[in-house]
């Protein structure tokens, strides 16, 4: 077992480091340097700014030198004092904003993820075990919409029900008087009863491919001679289904966990933008559309690198629940 | 051909009509037993006639979109989707028209109200003269499908409503499906080369340089698509003409999608290396490249094409997404995504709910795919039951 997770960690250095270089490389792909745009943003607004704390910033991103010597000067930097460069925009260091946010991603996402297995995976046995019924027939039809339709598109249409029947702006996760409040505990309760709407539209969209899944494994798993054998011994049936087959039909979907993630947290961006959420999403696309490349950079880096952790937890889960897993890999 | 042979060939011909269905099965060609098997899922087969009629429609957009998408016009700002009557207020049939719209303005919130305007009828004619284009680069002309031949300024008619530059939104939607449509096509076809190739070589290779190639994969699917689509084509510099903009955006988003291809490619490959047909071509002596053409190619052709068809959805929404962030194509193109900006925005929403409707073409063609891809999944492996 310890062997595989070291293992699993090594593959994960060389995954981090390409994923490194991308994010590098988004911040280098417009035209210019950061500190040209930084600059004349400044001047824009009829601030100046001396040479020598120019040749400062030069010097402390190495901006004058090759772009081998930037990305390690970024790179240690990161590693070295978690620093990931100054948003020009906010003229703020980008690590402030980042953790902002970042939290309330993983927050959410872990939450959808919970909240998909929780419908999901009762809906695919109980559309597997009653196959041909009513349920059975409104299950796959509310799941083949949400393969069908994306997200952010779910997103819009509740906002617009909320505004035309409700006449509410459903839109952010908290309520007026809430924006800038300090957290307490009616904060925490405004945000409770506001976050389940981005979460079950998040939550629909993988659960469709779930239930599929899922209930063709078990369908496959139910006709096997080991289930009959546990029937013909008098095993009780809901025993039997939850102890033998769904066990057997989920390892498929566990190993494709790490996908899931990495689904959610694009899904996430989408849905977010519109419903106007303050996570990682609406401020990628809001540095990405203002050209805060230091910003943009670091949150595709955070983002991929905790998406590449996930799976590895994932991977490791899913090898203490299936030792076939181990011998494998 | 003897007359000998023709006699056989005859007499096999009777054979085959004088076979019950389920003896048919044993004499019929593999095409034909994937058609039948096709031909069993209903929702394949419906879906395949809806994205027959969407791509018509694409192609032909200049014709049956009754105006011009850019043609605007103040008189129609956020008007309704405008209803087609048969029977007038005295029940005498007319054949399908409409009624003029009378504007006025909500006193309080001043958003434009219409109603219909029961002495003003429009008769719907078909093949009317309208706005002039060109038909695919080739010639110029001005009949349209349908419209009622009236100015555009004065009466027009609005099948899903018109935007808040009056522009009809039937005729946009139209439009956007060329660029929707074809680019799931055209990105699903460049992944469907880098698939081919690496998955092929990844397949027949094996070892070594296949562990490289899965680790690859692996990698590509665990970073988040939509963060990595948004960093790469926000780079995209934004004077770059709409074609070159929309060539990149599917290069971005096939850079991606190919994973998947791949693993099927591999995967095919190495299950029928093993088969025994593809033995027993090979102790009769068929060279190499003959065993892969004549023998593996035909056997996997189909669940290629059934994996290509499951993944377009996936480009035509990921373009979608893009393009209504505003990093895909923007305003001058027309694509389903562009058209959705529209709804990004909470009060035009409530003031037309009508600007949601590409998002009903998006779902109905994702849909569509995915039912086809389904059938076509099954149909691929004829023999299974």
């Amino acid at each position: 077992m310890a062997k595989y997770i070291l293992k699993r960690i090594l593959y994960m250095i060389p995954t981090l480091f390409v994923i490194s270089i991308i994010s590098f490389a988004i911040i280098q792909l417009p035209p210019g340097d950061f500190l040209t745009s930084y600059v004349a943003t400044l001047r824009q607004q009829g601030e100046d700014i001396d040479a020598t704390a120019i040749k400062a910033l030069e010097e402390q991103y190495g901006l004058n030198q090759p772009i081998y010597v930037q990305y390690g000067k970024w790179m240690r930097n990161i590693l070295l004092y978690g620093d990931f460069g100054l948003s020009f925009e906010w003229r703020r260091p980008v690590k402030d904003l980042i953790w902002e946010r970042i939290g309330l991603t993983v927050f959410i996402s872990l939450l959808t993820i919970l909240v998909t297995w929780i419908i999901s995976i009762p809906a695919a046995v109980y559309v597997a075990t009653h196959q041909y019924s009513f349920l059975d027939y409104l299950i796959s039809f509310i799941s083949f919409v949400g393969l069908g339709t994306p997200g952010f598109l779910i997103a819009l249409v509740y906002l617009w029900i909320m505004l035309s029947v409700f006449g509410v702006n459903a839109a952010g996760l908290f309520s007026e008087q809430y924006i800038n409040a300090p957290w307490n505990w009616d904060k925490i309760v405004d945000m409770m009863s506001r976050i389940w709407a981005p979460v079950l539209i998040l939550a629909l969209d993988n659960t469709a491919g779930i239930i599929r899944t899922v209930r063709a494994n078990l369908l496959d798993e139910l006709n096997k001679p080991y289930v009959e054998t546990a029937r013909a011994k008098g095993l009780k049936e809901r025993i039997l289904i939850w102890k033998y087959p769904v066990r057997v039909a989920l390892n498929p979907f566990f190993s494709t966990v790490g996908w899931t993630l990495a689904a959610l947290v694009s899904g996430e961006t989408l849905v977010a933008v519109v419903l106007n959420i303050q996570t990682s999403g609406p401020l990628l696309l809001r540095a990405l559309t203002s050209q805060d490349m230091y910003l943009a950079g670091a949150f595709v880096l955070l983002l991929s690198a905790l998406t590449v952790l996930g799976t590895l937890i994932s991977d490791i889960l899913l090898a203490i629940a299936d030792p076939r897993i181990r011998l494998e890999g | 051909m003897s007359s000998q042979q023709a006699r056989e060939i005859s007499i096999a011909n009777e054979l085959d009509e004088s076979l019950n269905p389920s003896e048919q099965a044993y004499v019929a060609p593999q095409w034909k037993l994937m058609y039948w098997k096709f031909r069993k899922h209903r929702m394949a087969v419906v879906s395949l006639f809806i994205l027959i009629l969407f791509y018509i429609g694409a192609a032909f957009c200049e014709f049956i979109a009754p105006y011009d998408p850019e043609a605007f016009s103040t008189n129609f700002v956020a008007a309704p989707p405008t209803r087609i009557h048969f029977f007038d207020d005295h029940g005498t049939f007319r054949g399908p028209f409409v009624y003029g719209y009378k504007r006025e303005r909500d006193p309080e919130t001043l958003r434009p109200l219409y109603t219909e305007d029961k002495a003003l009828i429009y008769p719907i004619g078909f093949f009317v003269r309208g706005s002039e284009y060109k038909m695919w680069g080739l010639f110029n002309t001005n009949i349209h499908l349908f419209g009622i031949g009236a100015k555009p300024d004065e009466q027009g008619v609005f099948l899903l409503g018109a935007d808040r530059l009056g522009r009809d939104l039937f005729s946009r939607i139209i439009y956007g499906s060329r660029i929707s449509l074809s680019i799931g096509l055209v990105g699903v076809f460049l992944s469907l080369i880098l698939g081919i190739i690496l998955g092929g070589i990844s397949g027949y290779y094996g070892g070594f340089v296949d562990n490289i190639i899965q680790r690859i994969i692996e990698f590509i699917r665990s970073i988040p698509s939509i963060p990595l689509w948004m960093g790469l084509s926000a780079a995209l510099p934004a004077n770059w003409p709409v074609v070159r903009v929309y060539f990149a955006i599917t290069v971005i988003l096939s850079l991606i999608s190919w994973t998947g291809l791949a693993r099927v490619v591999r995967g095919r490959f190495l299950a029928l290396r093993e088969e025994d047909f593809v033995l027993a071509a090979r102790l009769v002596g068929s060279s190499e490249m003959r065993v892969i053409l004549r023998h593996m190619v035909p056997s996997f052709l189909s669940y290629i094409i059934a994996s290509l068809t499951l993944s377009i959805p996936g480009v035509i929404l990921a373009e979608t997404g893009l393009s209504f962030l505003g990093l895909g194509l923007r305003a001058p193109a027309i694509s389903w995504g562009v058209l959705l900006q529209e709804a990004q925005n909470l009060r035009s929403v409530a003031l037309a709910p009508w600007v949601l409707l590409p998002g009903v073409a998006v779902v109905t063609s994702i849909l569509a795919f995915n039912f086809l891809g389904d059938g076509l999944r099954d149909a691929a492996d004829p023999y299974s039951r």
